[in-house]
Parts: structure tokens; sequence; C-alpha cells
């Protein structure tokens, strides 16, 4: 699942993830007629809008392949939040099913495919963005197994690691003066070690904060952690 | 801009110094809180997640457990009573008074009382009533509010509180915390031992032994029953556990949550009033429990809320609360606790508070912490469904209106054509869209580069390649 917004916005995010799964020998398809997961009529509290969405979904993903989704609140909307939005349908078994088998990428690369070495190498120092709908997942373990095996690339602890970096999609709009306040602070944790690289495993929230630091000016690279596992693989000589 | 949710108003007026405070005081309290369990036990969450059944249990059988705690109350000698709603709680509070003669109350801290409003009550009706916890007695003189559950003066600094005590005629101005609880502790002492009725609530009952436990600081509940011949404790209908052996559990979680601390300073079990047995304390006590739509509560599809042990610790972790304060609520529960529980008790007037719920990134640190492993985040989803299919309120304001964007998003042509045209996005000034979400994000953010298609087209000749 590309997700809308690497549809629309960040298309390297998408072809890194690709890239990634297609080093670990995956065979990657990807239906033509999606879309988005509903997240964003889900969270504003339309979850008619929501489920209409997530129908389309369940057309656009039949069968049982595993789908993976460079995203952690787009997999979790999936898994876990249209069970909430579907609690009294008719078709809850078939979104039960949708979600049993969608991954966050990374989550899927360590626990799906039980990779927890990364051959990659990349000189540079990270902070990391725990994404929020990480929480309570397998993924942030992961990826912080995968990062720690990269030769070369140091991952710099930031104060505050658990607080959310404003986004929430139509919050930010909703709430724009709780929300710039809780994106300033995020911002100064995650550049505040001076790293190379700020990474996040969600392009929801590297929108938000990232579009901060472009209006503050700030030029730390950002990189969703796709294009840090396919970029270490690149200058491995890996791929 | 006419948009702003309430909350995002109270956050961008908050004066910087109770801003500061509120953030200060909530960011120390998460860290104490993570330190204290992860110090001591090897996986807190389990903790957490054994405690959440417990409740969730005593609430899926609510009924049998209150008939069970009311029968052991009757046997250690209380007196048990049953109110309805807050009217019938306070009235039944004033009876219990009259009944026994009594004119002042000195009572320890309680947020039933609040959500009920029982101070001006009874001072309406003629009784003198003392808050005894220094928190709610600065915010008695001063006609405030708490701001917080367990600190509720955290709004407060103590410049304010010497001028209030001025005023009061407790002293000349000293803003010296020491010199300031000296003379709160002076005043308060004359009052314990003035007063004829000893007020607490409960943070926990046992269903078992009818035992009250009550936790404090400052040990003034103690005081409150000290010199009393009547005990009243005021209890919220889901405060029961099953047994005494469960304390344990919530007793070991309440401090660590809230405060850091292992174990609250005073823990005070009360097996009933003065009897052979037991020849301390109030001749009299009387147990009220109150419902005040907690049963409409339990009947909902938001019931988990119920398991609430009170503790802050969901207030603390909460990047919301910490930018826009406690007051920010309207309501006597802040913080996300406050954002779900405050309209579901707030019944037919559930439109005035239907925008808290949406204050939220639904970034899921209170579900994180809570010592009762409450699905937060889940509730107030449900409630903003429940809000957008009432049409309650202010809940959708400023929130776009995402029913066109479903429609494009379940039309996977459209979709993608769409797509492709928005690449012209790029050449508008975006700045200039006169939409008022669009502009709050552009106000503060630049929007990414547009590049619509570009993935799926990549995708096509890399397969075919
Ligand atoms: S909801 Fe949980 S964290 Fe919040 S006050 Fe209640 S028990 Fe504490």
């Amino acid at each position: 699942m590309t997700t809308c917004l690497c549809d629309a916005f960040y298309a390297d995010v998408a072809q890194a993830s690709v890239e990634v799964l297609e080093y670990l020998g995956c065979d990657i398809e990807l239906p033509d007629g999606q879309t988005c997961c509903g997240q964003p009529a889900f969270n504003a509290g339309d979850w008619a809008s929501a489920r209409k969405v997530l129908r389309s979904a369940l057309k656009t993903f039949p069968g049982d392949k595993p789908i993976v989704v460079p995203s952690g609140s787009c997999a979790a909307m999936v898994f876990h939040g249209a069970l909430l939005a579907f609690e009294k349908e008719t078709d809850l078994p078939e979104v039960k099913a949708l979600g049993g088998r969608t991954w966050e990428l990374v989550d899927f690369i360590v626990h799906g495919l039980g990779i927890t070495e990364w051959p990659g190498k990349l000189d540079a120092k990270l902070t990391f963005h725990r994404s929020c709908h990480l929480r309570g997942s397998e993924s942030p373990q992961a990826i912080s197994t995968l990062l720690a095996s990269i030769e070369g690339l140091e991952v710099l602890p930031i104060d505050e690691v658990e607080q959310c970096c404003g986004f929430g999609g139509t919050f930010a709009v909703a709430f724009p003066n709780v929300s710039k306040s809780m994106g300033e602070l995020k911002v100064e944790n995650l550049t505040k070690p001076e790293p190379d690289i700020v990474a996040a495993a969600d392009m929801g929230c590297m929108m938000h904060f990232g579009g901060m630091m472009d209006k503050k000016g700030i030029e730390t690279k950002r990189m969703h952690i796709a294009q840090v596992l396919r970029d270490s693989l690149k200058n491995a000589g890996k791929i | 801009m006419k948009s702003l949710q309430k909350i995002d108003i109270a956050a961008r007026d908050l004066s910087e110094e109770v801003h500061d405070a509120n953030f200060i005081g909530a960011k120390m309290k998460s860290e104490r809180r993570y330190a204290a369990l992860e110090r001591d036990y090897a996986d807190p969450d389990k903790l957490r997640e054994t405690a959440g059944l417990i409740k969730q249990h005593t609430l899926e059988n609510l009924d049998t457990y209150l008939e069970k705690a009311e029968a052991a109350l009757q046997r250690n000698g209380a007196k048990v009573h049953f109110a309805v709603d807050d009217e019938r709680a306070k009235q039944v509070v004033l009876d219990i008074m009259n009944e026994h003669g009594c004119k002042s109350m000195v009572k320890s801290k309680s947020m039933l009382t609040e959500e009920i409003h029982l101070l001006d009550f009874l001072e309406k009706n003629g009784k003198e009533v003392v808050e005894t916890d220094l928190g709610e007695f600065i915010l008695q003189i001063d006609h405030d509010h708490p701001s917080h559950i367990v600190t509720p003066i955290v709004h407060k600094n103590r410049r304010g509180i010497a001028k209030s005590f001025e005023r009061e005629g407790l002293g000349d101005y000293n803003d010296d915390p020491e010199t300031i609880t000296r003379r709160a502790r002076k005043f308060l002492r004359q009052k314990y031992l003035d007063a004829d009725v000893g007020l607490t609530g409960a943070n926990f009952v046992s269903a078992e032994s009818g035992r009250i436990a009550l936790v404090t600081n400052e040990g003034n509940a103690r005081f409150c029953m000290a010199a009393n011949k009547v005990h009243i404790a005021i209890v919220g209908i889901e405060k029961l556990v099953p047994s005494d052996r469960e304390l344990g559990v919530f007793l070991n979680l309440i401090g660590r949550s809230g405060t850091g601390q292992q174990l609250t300073v005073y823990n005070q079990f009360i097996g009933g009033p003065k009897s052979a047995g037991q020849p301390h304390g109030p001749e009299h006590m009387h147990v009220i429990f109150v419902d005040n739509r907690r049963s409409e509560v339990l009947a909902s599809d938001c019931r988990e809320i119920l398991r609430c042990i009170r503790c802050g610790a969901c207030l603390n972790v909460c990047p919301v609360y910490r930018q826009s304060g406690g007051h920010a609520y309207r309501s006597v529960y802040p913080g996300p606790v406050g954002a779900v529980l405050s309209p579901l008790l707030a019944g037919n007037r559930f439109p005035e508070l239907a925008d808290l719920p949406k204050a939220s990134s639904l970034c899921g640190a209170c579900n994180e912490v809570c010592p009762v492993n409450i699905p937060i985040p889940d509730l107030l989803l449900r409630l903003r469904d429940k809000a957008k299919r009432e049409k309650a309120g202010d809940a959708m304001k400023g929130t776009p209106d995402l029913t066109m964007w479903a429609v494009l998003c379940s039309q996977p042509t459209m979709w993608k054509t769409a797509l492709k045209m928005g690449h012209t996005m790029n050449y508008i000034p975006t700045e200039m869209i006169p939409h008022p979400s669009a502009m709050s994000w552009q106000s503060q953010r630049k929007l990414p580069k547009f590049e619509g298609g570009k993935f799926r087209k990549w995708f096509k000749n890399h397969k075919s390649n």
C-alpha cells in the first residue's frame, strides 16, 4: 500500500520501500485502484466516510498476501482503527482479515521476514522521531534493531522521545496553536543533538514537522526509514 | 480566526508564566512516574494491564459488587446511601448534617464534590465548609477551580497565594512557601477542632470488607475525622474493587503513576465508625454512593473510562494539556481523561463539551501511561463519531469537510486523475488559498512539492524492465 501521501508528495519513499523489499527477495505488486486508508476521515470523526474509503481498499486488496505500508499510522488505521469503525458493520470479518495481513514496513522486515541485521553502510549521525502510531506495536523496537546494525550509523538519543510532533491529521488544522507549539518542541528535540539526518517512519509527521523546519530554514536532511535502509544498501554496494 | 477551537484559543491566550508552570510540572511528574515504575517493576505494563482487568471485571459486575459493598459497610456499622444524581447527592449530605445537628464541615480533597458543586450548595444552606487540602483551601479562598486532578493549583504561583493569604487576614504578605504552609496549618488546625462533621472521598472501596482506602500526601483526611462525631464518605460507584487483596495493586500504582512516589504519604483504611473493637474515630459513618450518569457511561461504548483511578498521569504526559492547561477543558476533569469523561457526564449538555474529544492528536501517550490501561484514544474517536453523527456543538469547527475527499478516495479512476492534475498545485501560490485550514497550515509550515503519479510511473517502468 503506497499511502496517499507518498502517492501525492513523496514518490521516493514509496520507491525506496519497493527497492528494500525487492532486495530481500519480495515480489511486489502495486494494485492500481489504491487510494487512501481512510484515516483522515476516521480521525476527524467522519466514520461513514472512512468506511467508504476502506471498502474501496477491501476491493483493491483481495486475497491473502501481506500488505506492507511505509507508514505506521496508515498501517494502524487498517489493523486497529478500521475495527472500531466497522464494529457494528456486517463486513467486519473482511476488515479484520485485511487488518490481519497489514504490516508497517520495518515490522514486516524484522518480524515478518525475520531479518534482524541490516547489511547497509551509512556514515552519519541520526535522530529518529518515534511516530505515535507505532506505540504499542513491534515497530519501534524493530526499527532500533535495524538502525543499530547499520555500519557507520550512529543513532543519537533525543529528549522527550514519547512526545507527539503535533500533526494528528486534521488536528493540526483545527488546533493550529497547540499543534505549532508541539511541532516546535519536536523540531528542537530532534535537532538539538546536531544530527546529519532526522528520520521518521511516517510521512504524515514528517510533512508537518519537516514543513516547520523548512519554514524556519533548518536544513538538516530528512529521511524516511525506508530511504535510510535503501541508501545504506547502496553505499554498501548491495544494490 | 472564527474556525479556532476553544482549547486552541485557550492555549494561545495562556500567559507564559502559567504555561510554563503547567508544562514544567507535568513534564517533571511524567519523568518521575517513568523512573519509579521502571525502577521497581520488571514489566510495568503487565501491572497496568492487570489493574485494568481488575477494574474492568469490577465494572462488568458492578451490581453484584455494590450489593456486597453495601452489606459489608452495614456490617461494619456504616449507613449506606445511594444518590442517583448530583441534586440527590447534595441533599443527602445536607440531610445527614441536619440529622446530626452539624453546622460546620471540614473536608478533604474529592473530585466528586467538585463535580456536583457541593460547597456552594452547603454554603447556600447555611453550613460552613472548609477545604483542608492545601491546594483546595487556596482555591476556596480564591473562588477558583482546580486545573489538575492531583495538583489542583499547579496554575498558581506563590506570590498570588501570598496576596490571597494577606487579603484573608492570614498574616502580612509573605511568599515564602514554608510560611504559607505554616499559616495554613495554624488556621486549619482550629477548623478541624471546631467542625462537627468530616467529609472525605474514597480512592477505593473494597466490596468484600467494606474498607475504604484513602490516600493523601498531607494527612488532612485523617485530621478531618480525628475530632468529629460524624464522617461522611462520598463515593462514585466506580470506585469499587472486589476485595482487600486488590488494593495492593492499586496503591502501588496510584502514587507511582501520579507523582512518582512509591507510596502516597498517608494510606488510610477505614473499617467503620467507632465501635468496641475500634476505639477511635467518629461515632457515625455515612457512605454515599453517587451515580450521576455513571451507569449511563457504563451502558455506553466508552465504559472503560470508568476504570479511572484519578492519578493524573494522562494529563501530565499529554502534549495538548501541557500547552493549554487544565482550565482550557472547561470542566472538572481536564486532560485526556476529562476529554472523554466530561462530555459523557454532561448528559444532554454533551454538545457544549463535544469539542473536547477533538483536542487530541491521538498520539496515545495517555494510554501508554494509564495505570488501568484505558484505551483513551479509541474512546476519543468514538466520541468524535458520536459528535459528528449528532452534529453536536463545535466539534467539527475548523475540521475540513471530508465527504468529497471520501468520494474521491473510493473512485480509483478519479483519484488517479486528481493525482495527475495535482501537479498544477505547484504553480499556485498556496499561501493564497482562501481556505482557513490551508491558511493555518501555510502560516507555520511549508507544503511539500507535489509529485502525484510519479511513483506509479516509476513502478510501471521498473516492472517492465
Ligand atoms: S485515565 Fe488513567 S492515567 Fe488518566 S487519570 Fe485516570 S487512571 Fe490516571
